[in-house]
């Protein structure tokens, strides 16, 4: 009797824990977050930023929202940007997104269309918010789903070493003079080009930072009324200006499959002279090759240029999921990271640029360049015609493998640009 | 003065069974699905629903991103087996897991052979030892930057060929259309060569040396008795090992992502960096899962020989 009733006793055991297994990873399905319990409100905020910024920095940050606001709790999900994204991207497609989330301007109208992000038009009406003190909003069909918190942008990096040696007296401004510096670098024997293409396609971002921020420099568009415009005379242009460079053999060689770190690295180790690159690893370069001079000046344009610069950026922007219940108090924390003294302390330890108007960094303990590049982003504009497109990286890469058809020789600027027009049409309805 | 009486019971006929008996009886034959519950609802939990979900999602159109799917039929499936970029993903697997397969069986023989001599010292084989294995210790991430570092045009592998005089200039490894395939083909069997080298130790030494006596008292040269001792007695070994690497190998996603990203002008794509740019760049979870029950069938009948030389065995 005894054994059969411990017989019994394990059997339900073995159902028990089957139950306990189902239980739970029916939990793992369910929506991941807020937890209010006596009016308190946890609201999950997934980001990259934490992994980037100097360690400690981004909580004191929180810390302070926190004790400001004691009833909301803001828990981390801090990863890498690559691990982010895909987290982010499969939250997306199954409506289960932390309730708030750092964004990247190219994912924006694909979770957008999907419902997975808030409408802040809304959300910023709703709780009266002075949106003019925005530098900027990221839009779809004229509702806001991304504010750019912190912008990064993209200059000229210039060895002025390799420079002096070449026998060039100036930062090249204009394309013409860029073209003559990358010649006289890469005659300068060694491994030594003038300058590095990253054309990887795993993360296509080249054509965005070193491609069309030629276009954008010279107050050019790639796109017309929203639609794209890739057969226009600018584009041509500058596709034209990319393969001139290649066939005078000034590209750092690999570049079909070269990363943004590649590019990084050869600039640092002077392997090249001169390259399109995030403000961002200015620190990362003086770490890694102290004794390296370097500079940081606006894009060259057309010759003959004189309008605004265009100058690419990144941005660390910032969502509402649409899924969660606590819209109101994650905008009392979006609020809070983009006012005028956390945005400032944010983009100080961040080394990028506020998203809020008002808001000035303190360049005090920074390097100078922080400052020479605030200012040629001052005096021209953020430009980044990817940011809110659908399928952006999609759109970048299909460009990015016409591109290389082109310096490969196997087709036409015009054969790739009208290929990539009609795939891009196709995606940019 | 009491008395005691002895309660009246029925005995129980032939043929019946007390509702007690009856139910430790089914307890008994509860107890082994109770057991096996766990595993099972693991298994439908975490293999069986999402192999289901991406069968029916790729019979359908703008699932997962939008909430009105509908129903195509074969569409998806016509839609990928019709793009050039999937048949040219579907030809570059094959080559790299056919050479990867080969080279890793050879590689895997011959250094397993190196360590079984009677030849070398017990040091010196420890030491090969661990130098063999070495690439099996490291993670694909950092097998994947070692080699990018490696394979630069101005990196260490061009330097030595340099200096050697076996090239003039810095050759492009990983950049070149024609030379990125057996670039990443090359890194796949340095990074996967040890698990066969081990295997194919454990085999060569579970092979009863009366069988080398026997066949050196037969006359045999060293050749001979590599194809008439050695192959045979390592064939299950070889095969099994051969039908497993072929269904790894075709699963290769970090190291051609992280390399290569399946480029330059798709030479190094793959079937799972295919799948993986329709999911996660094009948001195309249609397609993507009609790609990937193409895999799974592919990988079906390679598992298939697998299980019936285990059973053959």
């Amino acid at each position: 009797m005894v054994l059969r009733t411990s017989r019994l006793k394990r059997a339900l055991g073995a159902v028990t824990a089957a139950a306990l297994v189902a239980f739970v990873g029916a939990c793992g399905s369910s929506n991941s977050s807020d937890t209010a319990s006596g009016g308190n409100v946890t609201l999950e905020f997934a980001q990259w930023w934490g992994a980037e910024l100097p360690s400690g920095e981004f909580d004191k940050i929180i810390n302070d929202f926190t004790a400001q606001n004691p009833n909301i709790h803001i828990k981390l999900l801090s990863a890498p940007y690559a691990s982010t994204k895909q987290q982010l991207i499969t939250g997306a497609a199954s409506k289960t997104l932390p309730d708030v989330v750092g964004l990247d301007g190219a994912w924006v109208n694909d979770f957008a269309k999907q419902g997975a992000i808030a409408d802040m038009s809304k959300l910023m009406s709703d709780s009266s918010y002075d949106a003019s003190q925005l530098a900027s909003q990221v839009q779809v069909k004229g509702k806001t789903y991304m504010i750019p918190v912190v912008n990064f942008v993209y200059p000229l990096f210039v060895n002025k070493d390799l420079l002096a040696k070449a026998g060039v007296a100036t930062v090249p401004a204009t394309r013409t003079e860029f073209l003559d510096a990358a010649k006289k670098i890469s005659a300068t024997g060694g491994d030594v080009k003038g300058w590095a293409l990253p054309l990887d396609t795993a993360v296509p971002n080249g054509i965005q930072n070193d491609v069309m921020s030629w276009l954008w420099a010279s107050g050019g568009s790639m796109l017309k009324d929203g639609k794209p415009d890739l057969t226009s005379a600018q584009v041509k242009s500058t596709v034209n200006y990319v393969k001139s460079l290649n066939d005078a053999g000034v590209i750092a060689p690999g570049s079909l499959t070269m990363k943004e770190q590649d590019k990084v690295e050869k600039f640092t180790n002077g392997q090249v002279g001169m390259m399109i690159d995030s403000l961002a690893h200015i620190n990362l370069i003086k770490k890694n090759k102290p004794d390296l001079k370097f500079e940081v000046a606006a894009l060259p344009a057309e010759d003959g240029y004189t309008g605004k610069r265009g100058i690419p950026y990144a941005s660390w922007g910032i969502g509402i999921s649409n899924s969660t219940k606590h819209k109101a108090e994650a905008f009392k924390f979006v609020s809070y990271l983009m006012s005028k003294e956390t945005n400032a302390k944010l983009s100080t330890i961040a080394n990028g640029f506020p998203g809020n108007k008002n808001a000035t960094p303190d360049f005090s303990n920074s390097d100078p360049m922080f400052k020479t590049a605030f200012d040629i982003y001052q005096q021209g504009y953020p430009a980044n015609e990817f940011v809110g497109l659908p399928k952006s990286e999609d759109l970048m890469r299909t460009f990015d493998e016409q591109l290389q058809l082109v310096l490969t020789g196997k087709s036409t600027v015009d054969e790739a640009l009208n290929k990539s027009q009609q795939s891009w049409s196709s995606v940019i309805e | 003065m009491t008395s005691m009486t002895a309660p009246k019971t029925a005995a129980p006929s032939k043929g019946q069974v007390s509702p007690g008996r009856k139910r430790s009886a089914m307890a008994r034959r509860l107890i082994p699905y109770g057991y096996l519950t766990p595993t099972a609802l693991l298994i439908v939990v975490l293999m069986v629903v999402p192999i289901v979900m991406v069968i029916s999602y790729s019979f359908r159109d703008n699932v997962i991103i939008q909430d009105d799917s509908v129903l195509t039929g074969f569409a998806n499936y016509t839609k990928v087996l019709t793009d050039p970029d999937f048949l040219t993903a579907l030809k570059n697997t094959a080559i790299f897991i056919t050479v990867s397969a080969v080279a890793h069986l050879v590689l895997g023989l011959g250094f397993a052979m190196m360590l079984n001599t009677q030849l070398l010292g017990g040091v010196t084989k420890a030491i090969f030892r661990i130098v063999y294995i070495l690439p099996w210790l490291f993670t694909i991430a950092v097998i994947a930057v070692i080699w990018r570092l490696l394979l630069d045009p101005s990196g260490v592998i061009n330097y030595v060929l340099h200096t050697l005089g076996v090239i003039q200039h810095g050759v492009d490894w990983l950049g070149s259309p024609t030379k990125a395939l057996w670039a990443v083909t090359f890194v796949n069997v340095w990074s996967g060569y040890p698990f066969f080298m081990i295997s194919l130790l454990a085999g060569l030494q579970g092979i009863p040396g009366e069988l080398y006596e026997a066949a050196a008292v037969d006359g045999t040269n060293w050749w001979q008795r590599f194809v008439h001792v050695t192959l045979p007695q390592l064939r299950p070994v070889i095969i099994s090992m051969a039908v497993l690497d072929l269904i790894w190998t075709s699963q290769q996603f970090a190291l051609i992502w992280m390399m290569t990203g399946g480029g330059p002008l798709h030479a190094t794509e793959m079937l799972s960096t295919y799948t993986y740019k329709q999911a996660f760049s094009e948001y195309e979870f249609s397609t993507a899962s009609a790609a990937a029950v193409i895999v799974l069938l592919l990988t079906m009948v390679l598992a298939f020989f697998y299980v019936r030389q285990q059973r053959e065995r």
